[in-house]
């Protein structure tokens, strides 16, 4: 075949031509500019506009931050050392630094055990959000929530191991009784909780906490970036099941359940969080007696709770409505009851299609429990605001402190933002 | 109309709490710590240092009580509180005793039910300009813009001042002292005004204190003082001689160095009645007869404790000024230990 060719078409090479290189406007770094930054006159007067402020920006940060002053006493010191160089004074950082992470209250000689339950809380949440994970690391993210309190808080190992038997026993029951009737298996399971909790509570020691293995730290002690990730963690996890379960009582025929959640959801959206924390603070206090009453901590969990929980139940309540009207027939044409057709065919479609809004509510409510410093509690933006910048070493630092907070807000926030898209790709709730 | 009525309200609710509980100072004994209401942080008057320990001007009254009352001035749990929060921690009984630079006025005394046992800190509103603008007094400062904050007393003591003098200004509206500051360097305004003790720590922080000169007019009162709940005489009382203790201290010569010699070897009569050696002073108080020595040598005496934490030689450099005693022509004065 190849001989014929070469005699009748004499003008046809006989060996492949060695290999060029594309034009150099059509490959490369250049072609990739020339597509991209520079297409068109104006595309092109853009880009180096945006250079320029890139440029500028940079400039004017980068020896900032780079001639920075890491070790001084205080901001005059800093100031000395600059010698009228500019440059940020990020001494403040080293020194305040345990009091940003944990609040200036928290005994020193405690600090590990919070560190201690922050890398749990990776262990813990892996298996929930990565559900490749074998699913026995489950158990470890069920007691962690008790292992955590026992760490950050202390005091008797009773109390929380009391916690554990209480709701492992309400589990237990739940378990038995959920085969004859959901509604049965769930009361029966809050109720045999109860029950434990009260009797446990005569058997454990008033003063068992004396010589606990763990010194106490009440909460007042807890402040800093320890507390926005403890509120931040509390209430999101605790606001998703409260807020599914507002979303179906919105949906429920009963009128009662239905009205009670209506109006509970419409209250809550319908006032700011920061009057619900002053009311947390400030007015529940009117309503108990001064020595009884209810950690402070506690109350501004309830009060983050309630009003994430009225929002995502929002949320749901829209992937609830997005589910096409075959689904909930054919659940119920396949003979399912209600709490059966909740939980294997509705919920986890109407869940699916409500994770961008459930995350964006997760980021919002984290940031928010910055407002938390109104009501003198010392987050870390109270931190800042209050002891630190207050110090007369210290007054007059900003810029180096809030970016400071604010690169440790974005780093989370950023970091749940990106692990929702992994989870819209590896759902694909678009059914493409 | 409304607020004050509800506010009212809630004080009336708080009081009926406060009175079912026993006498304060039985409470605070038998607690065996003082619960004392600061502010979440105000420079030279109340902060946490970098050790977490809280230090400043109200800190040491608070700090003072304890010693007197409890024998132990570390013996105080403080309970940060915001301007919002203030009054209704005090009226709930969360808080013993609010120490937050808080200015006596008649409706805070009278409508809120409060007792204000007395004045630490004469503050008054003052102005800062940039010595540049070659200011000297605040009557020159017709058509100057002004960096004030919204919504305070300052604001309408600003006005006030400038209407009574026939002159003109431009305010420039700010949130915060920190806003206030930066607005100021900027030179959006050509003078700041808060109060002078404020002002003076504000400058404190400048590159160039030298560059910024505070005018002499001082347009408003501002007395600062510790304050308690209506009703329980016996705590205010405490309270208020624990002050007077150490404003006393002070025109007597005694100090935190030489309160254990004074105690034995003073001749002077109220110096030994202050400190216990004589007569029953703190028998009447309900407390034993070493409870003005102990607040004393724990804190020192009220000059000691101004030197200490904002006075001349701290960097916030205020100076006595209406803070003097009275011998020396301030208005810092104790009525008599007898």
């Amino acid at each position: 075949m190849s001989d014929t060719h070469a005699h009748t078409v004499s003008f046809v090479r006989t060996e492949t031509l060695p290999e060029r290189e594309p034009p150099y406007a059509a490959s490369g770094p250049v072609k990739w500019m020339r597509e991209n930054l520079f297409a068109t006159p104006a595309n092109g007067l853009l880009t180096l506009v945006a250079l320029y402020v890139i440029y500028v920006a940079l400039s004017g940060v980068l020896p900032w931050i780079f001639n920075g002053v890491w070790n001084a006493g205080s901001l005059t010191e800093c100031r000395e050392i600059l010698d009228g160089t500019r440059g940020a004074c990020f001494a403040v950082l080293s020194e305040r630094w345990p009091q940003l992470i944990f609040g200036f209250k928290y005994p020193p000689e405690y600090y590990w055990r919070p560190t201690v339950a922050f890398l749990l809380l990776f262990v813990a949440v892996a298996p929930v959000l990565f559900f490749d994970l074998p699913r026995k690391l489950l158990a470890f993210t069920a007691v962690y929530p008790f292992i955590a309190f026992w760490l950050i808080w202390g005091g008797t190992v009773l109390s929380p191991v009391l916690a554990f038997v209480g709701v492992a026993g309400g589990a237990m029951v739940y378990q038995k009784l959920v085969n004859r009737s959901f509604a049965a298996g769930f009361f029966g399971g809050i109720v045999a909780a109860y029950v434990i909790w009260k009797i446990g509570g005569f058997l454990i020691p008033e003063t068992a906490s004396d010589n606990a293995m763990l010194g106490a730290v009440p909460s007042r002690d807890l402040g800093g970036f320890m507390l926005n990730m403890m509120l931040g963690v509390t209430c999101v996890t605790l606001s998703v099941p409260i807020g599914i379960a507002l979303a179906l009582g919105r949906q429920s025929s009963m009128p009662l359940i239905k009205w009670i959640c209506v109006v509970f959801i419409e209250f809550i959206r319908g006032v700011p969080l920061i009057t619900l924390l002053f009311v947390a603070s400030v007015m529940l206090a009117y309503f108990f007696p001064p020595e009884s009453s209810v950690d402070l901590f506690l109350r501004v969990v309830i009060m983050i709770t309630m009003f994430s929980a009225a929002y995502i139940a929002e949320v749901i309540r829209g992937g609830l409505a997005a589910l096409p009207k075959g689904q909930y027939e054919g659940a119920d044409s396949l003979g399912l009851d209600y709490a059966q057709a909740t939980r294997l065919i509705i919920l986890p479609q109407a869940l699916k299609i409500s994770i961008p809004g459930i995350v964006n509510i997760a980021v919002g409510l984290f940031k928010d429990t910055t407002l938390v410093s109104v009501i003198s509690m010392f987050d870390i933006l109270g931190m800042i605001r209050g002891p630190i910048l207050a110090s007369t070493e210290w007054n007059g630092v900003y810029w180096e402190l809030l970016g400071f907070a604010a690169l440790l807000f974005f780093v989370v926030c950023y970091g749940i933002s990106q692990y929702s898209q992994w989870l819209e790709r590896r759902l694909a709730t678009d059914h493409r | 109309m409304k607020k004050s009525v509800f506010l009212g309200a809630l004080t009336v609710a708080g009081l009926a709490a406060g009175a079912a509980a026993a006498g304060t100072l039985d409470d605070v004994k038998a607690r065996g710590t003082l619960n004392c209401g600061v502010t979440t942080g105000l420079v030279g008057f109340a902060a946490p240092d970098a050790n977490g320990e809280w230090k400043g001007f109200d800190v040491s009254v608070c700090r003072a009580v304890a010693a007197a009352v409890l024998g132990d001035a570390t013996a105080v749990e403080f309970v940060p509180t915001t301007g919002k929060t203030r009054f209704t921690a005090l009226a709930s009984g969360e808080i013993d005793m609010l120490a937050r630079n808080t200015t006596w006025t008649f409706s805070r005394d009278v409508d809120l039910k409060f007792t204000f046992v007395g004045v630490n800190y004469y503050d008054g509103q003052g102005f800062m300009v940039p010595k540049a603008l070659g200011v000297s007094s605040a009557k020159e400062l017709d058509g100057a813009t002004v960096c004030v904050q919204t919504g305070t007393t300052t604001e309408l003591n600003l006005a006030d001042f400038f209407r009574a003098n026939n002159i003109s200004y431009d305010p420039v509206p700010i949130e915060t002292n920190a806003e206030g500051q930066q607005q100021y360097l900027a030179g959006a305004c050509d003078t700041y005004t808060t109060d002078a003790s404020g002002l003076a720590a504000t400058r404190a922080t400048f590159e160039n204190p030298g560059e910024h000169a505070l005018l002499p007019e001082i347009i408003s009162k501002e007395p600062l003082g510790p304050l308690v709940r209506h009703g329980d005489d016996e705590w205010g009382d405490v309270v208020r001689w624990t002050l007077n203790a150490l404003i006393t201290a002070e025109e007597l010569g005694v100090t935190s160095a030489n309160v254990n010699e004074m105690a034995s070897g003073s001749t002077n009569p109220e110096v030994k009645r202050l400190l216990g050696t004589e007569g029953t002073l703190g028998e009447m108080l309900g407390l034993d007869a070493d409870w003005a020595m102990r607040a004393i040598s724990s804190q020192g005496n009220y000059g000691e404790i101004f030197a200490t934490t904002i006075g001349e030689e701290t960097p916030i450099a205020l100076s006595r000024g209406l803070n003097a005693q009275w011998t020396n022509g301030g208005l810092i004065y104790s009525p008599p230990f007898r």
